[in-house]
Order: structure tokens, then C-alpha cells, then sequence
């Protein structure tokens, strides 16, 4: 392809059409696909909830007693057998026993959950990253403990030790019940991250790295982090969802912040006062749609970030 | 046995014990975190609640010591460990008399059918609808059915039971609200109407359990099959003109479903922090429920004695799968790392 | 400037390799492959035209992407998607295999083709055992089988290919490369198909290895009398195992020699580049490389697919495509050189490289 003993000089060949540019840069890049963005325009939507709620709904309804208990959704016709009023548009969602207005409720219970589970997944991929990296590099005995010890703590049931744990706190707030989470979050990014260690420590170019002397800081940062990137992105979806769903299962019973309103805790109180059977469908179902897109829209992200990370799966239906 | 080696098992049975212990010794840590007396307290709100509680020094005394509240950690430690071992949680805290045993001895059987039935039909069906979105052959009739499967993955379970309570019970009136069976109607044994009440009883719990498990192995199933079909031995099957039911079978399905049989240790804690929930929610009388009722009656000796039942449970389990899987995967030979 | 003579025992005339007269086991037409892009078709097989005889082994060489290996797919009916079989026929024994249906194809498979895939170690499905996989394929095609009558069979083909009979019993991953490649070897003769098409089998072993798959391969041949094409870019084990070379370029067909020629006499540019490159032990030689980077095989440039490597380009090449012709019993290439002398006007010039 370069040097020549030829005889007559050959000529350049004619230039292909190249379309260049940030735009189709983007467009190609396997981070762009569909999975990956309406996972994130859900889970977003869902997490600013009562920030961007506030703008045109009040509130302060989420509040006890901030409106007519029991009211129906929208302009429903109420039951005259059971006494229950006509709903209105000023409650679109309808309102339940205690008179809280759901929008409202719901509003604050989407982002409560969101910013649970974001936090108790962070802290827990911070923990991760460190103890699998040390776990990876240093080997040896370290290694084993650790391995030993987060293989252990991901078999013992989760949910069940924590509701042990939650039941001995007097007062539970949202960032209590966080922290208690993120503690069960981290052997999972860890075994991920090791993982990812223990196979790119052995890649060419980390050797390269090492060769030309770069501290292990940077063989970390600047050489392994980039590939492991989507990985890391995945279990940190998984974490969120993990984490999200053990938080509203403490609230569903009653292990929960209880001074929030929170999703877990909206159904408790409608399981508890049957609304299953008493027809108040809108105060469970509403909630329950609200975390299908919360978790529907993780779901999503880890899906597209598999396809990230194995080419193989692009493309495919 | 090909595959297995003495040094695997043991090291295999280490991990049961290690996992098992430092589920213990969290049990034991977890109530001396909190401060107060828990007896002193129980019997404080039993009696607040209107409650007579005749010989209350006497029972805290006995208490205390059965539970080494007063002695020095390291002996109380040992003396739990003790009980952990022979199974002996002592007498529930609420029930009095009533021992721990005696409560959790009829919930068993509940919780286990439930959860080996959900599990296995979980696994099989999850995996088999997710081989069949990965499977570039499927034709797309069906291929385009199947997602309807995942629809309720992104649903916590017992939310989703609240949703099939409405469906099938209040509004169809097919099936049963609450309860393992009507106390009414039928007496716990092994005769069949009661045996069929129960397991009209148990179908919602159980479908919720497994409609929104089963998303999560059929997603994980896809993309080991997609990864699977793009190996080198699948480009030789087609070439050698099998049959695509037959290729599907041994060459797709066997390879890619290896991976996840090592997710299915995972999954039984995923799956017993979920049906516990769904217990209490559908008042099905399982462990589920007991711990629940153990915890909003802060009954301590109960709850030690459930969670380390579960744990203990879990962790066997996981040993069971570990000793079998290379029974399974050839390739496995096990020797030293 | 024969620099390597093939070694196996020059027992037929050139005439007789060219196969005229004998009979035909595979005849392709026109076959054209495209990889269909966002950004436009690739052009991958440019209407590539050729005939197998029975008996023969017939050599697929070229360099990486010139379009052997999609060749062999196509007429293997395994190209994948975003490649498609746009035109042409391969008939094998008179069917005619692009245009098959599935469940008729999926029959004619192995029957009347096999193949002995490039890497076998990722080729035997890691979870099943030797003897499974060579049985599958007998028992698919030809039914359910007596057991021991097929163990016995399993095991005589086992032994063609010189491997020791506990090798029934083993998983692949207790094989080594080599006995790995033969197991793949004794599945593609398991019934007996006319042609096989071997991809590169070597390439990805040891040389000494090699050798032994390479004498199995011929073993074989000489024993069924079955035709091969050997798919490779190793000129040296091509003189030692083909009748007929085929060079590909960049989709096309630029020479279709004997074995014999390809070596004294190569007649396309391009095929000479191939041999000039092939290292001497007698003696010492300047390494001699192409100047030009391949074209973007979207865009095909008119004229002759080579006119940016080669060295004796002309205007006219960039204007007109040259055919495959027939310059001398068997020896067909596509070249200006010799469709065109004339107006090449390098006649002598041309004689004088070639020495």
C-alpha cells in the first residue's frame, strides 16, 4: 500500500462522497438509539415531575384534607348508593380517603421515588467502583474477601433484610431510606466492575499504558472507564430500578418516610382501606401507571445501553 | 462425576456457610443498633393498649436471659449462634406462648409452594418467550405477539396483584379476594376440596408473582440468543441443512440458557423479597405475611427466626444450583482458578 | 520466474486440467452479491462466472474483501442480511441452488454441498458431543439410522480423517485445533457430496498442523474423488493442493489458470503481483509491493476494476472493461493487455516486465 517498484505511477482513485460532521457523527453513534432516548425522556419526565408539576398545578393539594375526600376522576359521575360525589376538573385525578388530590400526590411521589432510587444507585456505583476496582487489581486474598463477602450479600435476600432494618428506625425520612437501600446496591456494580477489570487488565492497550508508565489513577480513568462505560451505565439503570422498587416496597408497608407523600405509601393506604373493591380504582390504578413508566422507562435505558455495549444486538427488532 | 471435584464442593459449601453466617450475625447486630430495652417496650405497648401482662418483671427477667440481653456481646453472640444452629428461636414475643417454630411450621408449606411454583414456571416460560424474540427464525406472527408477555414486567408485583384483584375478583368475580382458603368452608389437609380451594386461592398471588418476573429473564434470554446466533456453530447448523425446530432446541436454546441458570441464584432473593409482599397484600398465609405481621407487632424473636429461615433457605438453594450446574455445562472442569 | 513448483505428481497435461470435456459439478452464472447500506450498495460479487469438474479441486484466492469467501456463501445460499443474492445462477448437478426454496434447499443442503468451515474452533457447537454432531447431519438427511450401524459409520469417518476412535466420545473443547479442523472434515464427507467447499481451513492453524489437515484434505480427494474449492490467499499450499487457480479482485474474476501456469506464466497483473510476493528460499529478492489503496467498492469506477494498482495501466483501462476470455487451453483472464494488445500499444514493454 505504500512503497514501489512499479513501473508507471499509479493515480489517486476517484474520491468517495464522505458525509462528515457532528450531525451524522451523533446520528451514528450507537448512544443515539431509540431505546436508550425515550428511556431517558421517561425517566426524566418522571423525575422532574414535581418541579416542572409545580408550574401549572398546585402543589400544596397533596396535602390531608386539601379537598373533598373520595371524588372520582374527572367529570365521572359519582355512585348515589355509596354516597360518593360527582368528580370535577379541579381534581383531575380524583382524590382519596383523606382528601388529598392525586396529581398532586402523584406529582411529588414520582420524583420522591426517582431521587430515592437515584441516590441509594450513586452512592452504591460509588462504593462499587472502588471496591471493584481494588478488588480487580489488587487480586490475590483482597480479592477473594470481597468477592467472598458481595456473592454472600447478593444472595441473602434483599428486601426482607431490609424491611428488618427499616422496622428498627424510629423516624424515616426519604434520605435515611436511601442510604439503608444503597447499602444492598453495591454488590452488583461491584461483581460488574471487577469483572470489566479483571478483562481489560489484560488488554493490549492497558499493557501499552502501563509500559509507558502511566500511573494506575490513570489506567483507571483514562483508559478503562471509556470501555467500561456502558456497562457501568447498565447496572447503574439496574441499580435505580432495584433500588426504586425495594424503597416502594417499604412504603407499601408502612416502613416508609410518612411525612411525604409517597407512591409506596398511596397504595398502602388504598389497600388498606379496599379500595380494590370498593371502586376507588383511580387511587391504586393511578400510582401504578406512574411507576410502570418509571420502570418501563429504566427498562428501556438498559435495553439501549445493552445494545451500547453488544453490537450485535442493534438492529434487531 | 465429570466435572465436579471434591475441592469445588467445599469450596461451594464454605460460601453456603460464610453467606449463611453473615446473614446471622446481621439478625443479631440489627435490634442492638437500636436503643431501648425491646422488651421492656413491647410489654410498655401491650399493656398500653389495654393489655394485662401479669408477672411483668418475671417475663422480662426470663426474657432477658434467654436472649442474653444482659450478658457481655460476645456471649450473647455465641448464644445466638447457638440458637441459629439447632433452629431454636425460642417463644414469639406477641403470641406468648407460642413458639417460633409453631408459627412458622404451617406458614412453610404456603410459602413454598408458591414460590417453587412461580419459580419454575417464571424461568421455563420467561426463557422460552425470550428465545423466541431472539431467535432470528421465529416467524413474525409470533415474533409479534410475544412482547405482550413484557407488558406487565414494569409493574412491582404486588401492585400488579392489586391490579389482577380488581380484574379477576371484584370485577369478574372468577376468583377468591384474600386468604389461603376459606376457614369456613374447608379444613387444612391433605383432601382435595381443600386442596383445590387453596389453589384457587393461590392462582392471583402466583400470577402476579410470575407476570412481572417473567420480563426479566425474557429480555436477559433475548440477548444471549441474539449473541448466541451469531456464533460461529450456528452459521454451521443452517449450513449443514438440520431442521430449524432441531437447531432451535440443541444449538440456540441449550447454549444460551447456560448463562441463565447462574442468574436464577440471584433471582430467588429477588423473588422472596417480592412474594413477601404480595403475601401480605392478598393476606395469603405464608412466611411473607408472618413477617410482616412480625414487624407491625414488633415481635423480635419471630422476625429473627423468619429472616434466618430465608436466608438460610436462599443460600441453600443457590449451594443446590452451584453443585449442579456442571453436571450441566461440560465445559466446566473445576479445577484450581 | 517460477519461484515455487507444485508438488504433487504432475500426472495431467494442462489440457486435461482445464477439465474440457469433462463433467460439470458446479456451473456459476453472473452471480452478483450486494451488501445494502444506508449509504449504498456495496458491490461485493460482480457477476462472477465459473465451472467445477468433477474430480478437481479448483483454488479461490485473492486478497481480504475481494469477494472469495462471499462467493462460496452465496453459492452456499448463506449470505446474511444486508448481503443479498441480486442475479445469477449456481447449478449444482443441474439445480440450480440460488433459486430453491427454503425447504428444498434446506434438503439439498450437505447432500450436494457441504462445507468445512474457516474456524473450527468456533464451528462444533461447544455443548455436544463429536459423535452428535457428525450423526445429526445423518440422521436429518437420510433418517433415523441403527444405532450401531451408525456408530460404525461414524467412526469409519472418524478414521479417514486419521483421527482416533475415543474422539467419538469427546467434547470439542477436549480436541485440539487440528483434530478439530478434522472432525469438521470427516462431517462435510459424511454423505458423500460432490463438491465441498473448503474456506481457508488452514489459516488458522500452526504450519505444522497444517500440513496434516492439508494431506487429510487430499487424502480425501483422492480417496472420494469428490471436487473441492479451496478458498485461501496462501499461494504456497494452493500449488500443493489445486488443479485450477481462480483469482478474484474486488468482486471480479481477473484470471482463471492451471495450477501449473499460474506459477510459469500468470497473465493478469494482479495474479503476478500474487506471486511475485510469495518469498524465496533460493533466493534473495527486493519485497515488492503495490502502490494504491483498493477503490470504494460502492463506487466501481468504469473501466477495469484494477486500474488503480496496476502496473501497467493505460487510458483505455479506465474507459473499458475488459472480458474473461480464453488466451491458452484453460487460461482465461481479463486484461487489456491481451484483449487489446494493439491498442495497449506495450506489447513489448509488457514482456519485458514480466521477466
Amino acid at each position: 500500500m505504500s512503497m514501489s517498484t512499479s513501473i508507471a505511477p499509479a493515480t489517486q482513485p476517484s474520491q468517495p462522497v464522505i458525509r462528515a460532521g457532528w450531525r451524522v457523527a451523533l446520528a451514528d453513534s450507537p448512544w443515539f438509539n431509540a431505546k436508550l432516548v425515550i428511556g431517558l425522556v421517561m425517566v426524566l419526565l418522571m423525575a422532574l415531575s414535581s418541579f416542572l408539576g409545580g408550574f401549572f398545578w398546585d402543589l400544596s393539594l397533596a396535602r390531608v384534607g386539601s379537598a373533598d375526600p373520595n371524588l372520582p376522576p374527572f367529570a365521572m359521575k359519582g355512585d348515589v348508593t355509596s354516597d360518593r360525589p360527582d368528580g370535577t376538573w379541579a381534581h383531575p385525578l380524583g382524590t382519596e380517603n383523606n382528601g388529598r388530590d392525586m396529581l398532586a400526590v402523584l406529582l411529588w411521589g414520582a420524583s420522591r421515588s426517582l431521587r430515592i432510587g437515584i441516590i441509594a444507585a450513586t452512592i452504591g456505583i460509588i462504593l462499587g467502583i472502588i471496591m471493584g476496582c481494588v478488588s480487580g487489581f489488587l487480586g490475590g486474598v483482597v480479592d477473594r474477601i470481597l468477592l467472598t463477602i458481595s456473592d454472600a450479600w447478593i444472595t441473602i435476600p434483599a428486601l426482607v433484610v431490609l424491611i428488618v432494618i427499616a422496622s428498627y428506625v424510629r423516624q424515616m425520612d426519604a434520605d435515611t431510606m436511601a442510604a439503608l437501600i444503597a447499602l444492598f446496591a453495591w454488590p452488583g456494580p461491584t461483581r460488574v466492575i471487577r469483572a470489566q477489570v479483571l478483562t481489560l487488565r489484560e488488554r493490549g492497550y492497558i499493557r501499552m499504558a502501563r509500559l509507558s508508565g502511566a500511573s494506575t489513577f490513570d489506567l483507571i480513568f483514562r483508559e478503562m472507564m471509556p470501555n467500561m462505560l456502558p456497562y457501568l451505565a447498565a447496572s447503574y439503570a439496574g441499580s435505580v430500578s432495584g433500588s426504586i422498587l425495594a424503597s416502594t416496597g417499604l412504603e407499601a408497608l408502612g416502613l416508609g418516610p410518612t411525612r411525604i407523600p409517597t407512591l409506596g405509601m398511596t397504595i398502602l393506604q388504598a389497600q388498606q382501606a379496599t379500595a380494590v373493591f370498593t371502586g376507588q380504582w383511580w387511587w391504586w390504578g393511578f400510582p401504578l401507571i406512574v411507576l410502570a413508566i418509571i420502570f418501563g422507562g429504566l427498562f428501556s435505558i438498559a435495553q439501549g445501553l445493552d445494545e451500547v455495549a453488544n453490537p450485535r444486538l442493534r438492529g434487531v427488532k | 462425576m465429570r466435572g465436579i471435584s471434591l475441592s469445588y464442593i467445599g469450596r461451594r459449601v464454605l460460601m453456603w456457610l460464610v453467606t449463611i453466617w453473615i446473614g446471622a450475625t446481621t439478625i443479631f447486630i440489627i435490634p442492638r443498633l437500636s436503643p431501648g430495652d425491646p422488651i421492656a417496650a413491647m410489654i410498655g405497648r401491650m399493656s398500653a393498649l389495654g393489655q394485662t401482662v401479669p408477672n411483668a418483671a418475671e417475663i422480662i427477667k426470663a426474657w432477658h436471659i434467654r436472649l442474653g440481653l444482659d450478658d457481655p456481646w460476645y456471649v450473647a453472640y455465641a448464644k445466638f449462634l447457638r440458637n441459629c444452629f439447632t433452629l431454636d428461636f425460642g417463644y414469639s414475643l406477641t403470641t406468648f406462648p407460642t413458639t417460633v417454630a409453631e408459627l412458622i411450621g404451617p406458614a412453610l408449606p404456603w410459602t413454598i409452594v408458591l414460590l417453587l411454583t412461580t419459580l419454575a414456571v417464571t424461568f421455563i416460560v420467561g426463557n422460552i418467550i425470550g428465545a423466541l424474540m431472539g431467535w432470528r427464525k421465529t416467524p413474525s406472527g409470533l415474533r409479534n405477539i410475544l412482547p405482550l408477555g413484557l407488558v406487565f414486567s414494569s409493574i412491582p408485583p404486588f401492585i400488579l396483584g392489586l391490579l389482577l384483584l380488581w380484574i379477576f375478583s371484584s370485577t369478574l368475580h372468577w376468583l377468591p379476594q384474600t386468604g389461603g382458603y376459606d376457614p369456613n368452608l374447608f379444613t387444612p389437609g391433605l383432601n382435595l376440596p381443600f386442596l383445590g380451594d387453596a389453589f384457587k386461592h393461590s392462582i392471583l398471588p402466583a400470577l402476579a408473582i410470575v407476570l412481572s418476573s417473567m420480563g426479566g429473564w425474557s429480555l436477559g434470554m433475548r440477548g444471549m440468543m441474539i449473541t448466541t446466533d451469531g456464533e460461529d456453530y450456528m452459521l454451521l447448523a443452517q449450513a449443514k441443512g438440520l431442521r430449524t425446530p432441531y437447531v432451535f432446541l440443541r444449538y440456540a436454546l441449550r447454549n444460551a440458557m447456560l448463562p441463565q441458570l447462574t442468574g436464577l441464584a440471584l433471582a430467588l432473593g429477588l423473588l422472596i423479597g417480592g412474594s413477601t409482599l404480595v403475601e401480605t397484600y392478598f393476606a395469603y398465609p405464608g412466611i411473607g405475611k408472618l413477617l410482616s405481621y412480625a414487624i407491625l407487632t414488633n415481635d423480635s424473636t419471630l422476625v429473627q427466626g423468619i429472616v434466618f429461615m430465608l436466608i438460610f433457605a436462599t443460600a441453600t438453594a443457590v449451594l443446590i444450583i452451584d453443585i449442579l450446574y456442571p453436571l450441566i455445562d461440560p465445559r466446566i472442569t473445576h479445577r484450581r482458578r | 520466474m517460477t519461484q515455487v513448483k507444485p508438488t504433487t505428481p504432475q500426472t495431467k497435461t494442462d489440457n486435461e486440467r482445464s477439465g474440457a470435456g469433462r463433467d460439470v459439478v458446479l456451473d456459476v452464472n453472473e452471480l452478483r452479491v450486494h451488501y445494502e447500506t444506508a449509504r449504498g450498495d456495496v458491490i461485493a460479487v460482480n457477476g462472477v462466472s465459473f465451472k467445477v469438474y468433477r474430480g478437481e479441486t479448483v483454488g479461490l484466492v485473492g486478497e481480504s474483501g475481494c469477494g472469495k469467501t462471499t462467493t462460496a456463501m452465496a453459492i452456499l445460499r448463506m449470505v446474511q442480511p444486508p448481503g443479498r443474492i441480486i442475479s445469477g445462477q449456481a447449478l449444482i448437478q443441474g439445480t440450480d441452488l440460488v433459486k430453491l426454496e427454503p425447504e428444498a434447499l434446506r434438503e439439498a443442503r450437505w447432500i450436494k454441498l457441504a462445507l468445512i468451515p474457516q474456524g473450527a474452533m468456533n464451528s462444533l457447537n461447544p455443548l455436544m458431543k463429536i459423535k452428535d454432531q457428525i450423526g445429526d447431519v445423518i440422521t436429518t438427511h437420510e433418517g433415523r439410522q441403527d444405532k450401531t450401524a451408525l456408530k460404525t459409520r461414524i467412526l469409519g469417518l472418524l478414521n479417514q480423517v486419521g483421527l482416533p476412535a475415543r474422539v467419538y466420545d469427546m467434547y470439542p473443547h477436549e480436541l485440539s485445533g487440528g483434530m478439530k479442523q478434522r472432525a469438521c472434515v470427516a462431517m462435510a464427507i459424511a454423505l458423500n457430496p460432490p463438491l465441498i467447499i473448503a474456506d481457508e481451513p488452514t489459516s488458522a492453524l500452526d504450519v505444522v498442523v497444517q500440513r496434516v489437515v492439508a494431506q487429510t484434505l487430499l487424502d480425501v480427494k483422492k480417496r472420494m474423488g469428490v471436487s473441492m474449492i479451496l478458498i485461501g490467499h496462501d499461494m504456497g499450499l494452493q500449488a500443493q493442493m489445486v488443479d485450477r487457480i481462480i483469482v478474484m479482485y474486488a468482486g471480479n474474476i481477473v484470471e482463471i489458470v492451471p495450477v501449473n501456469r499460474a506459477f510459469s506464466q500468470p497473465m493478469h497483473p494482479y495474479t503476478q503481483l500474487l506471486i511475485a510476493a510469495i518469498p524465496s528460499i533460493k533466493e534473495r529478492k527486493p519485497l515488492k509491493v503495490t502502490e494504491g489503496i483498493t477503490h470504494d467498492l460502492r463506487n466501481p469506477p468504469p473501466g477495469c476494476v484494477f486500474q488503480f494498482r496496476c502496473p501497467f495501466v493505460q487510458e483505455y483501462c479506465r474507459r473499458v472493461v475488459p472480458k474473461l476470455k480464453e488466451y491458452a487451453p484453460g487460461h482465461e483472464t481479463a486484461c487489456h493487455l491481451y484483449e487489446n494488445p494493439d491498442v495497449m500499444g506495450v506489447v513489448s514493454k509488457m514482456q519485458e516486465a514480466r521477466s
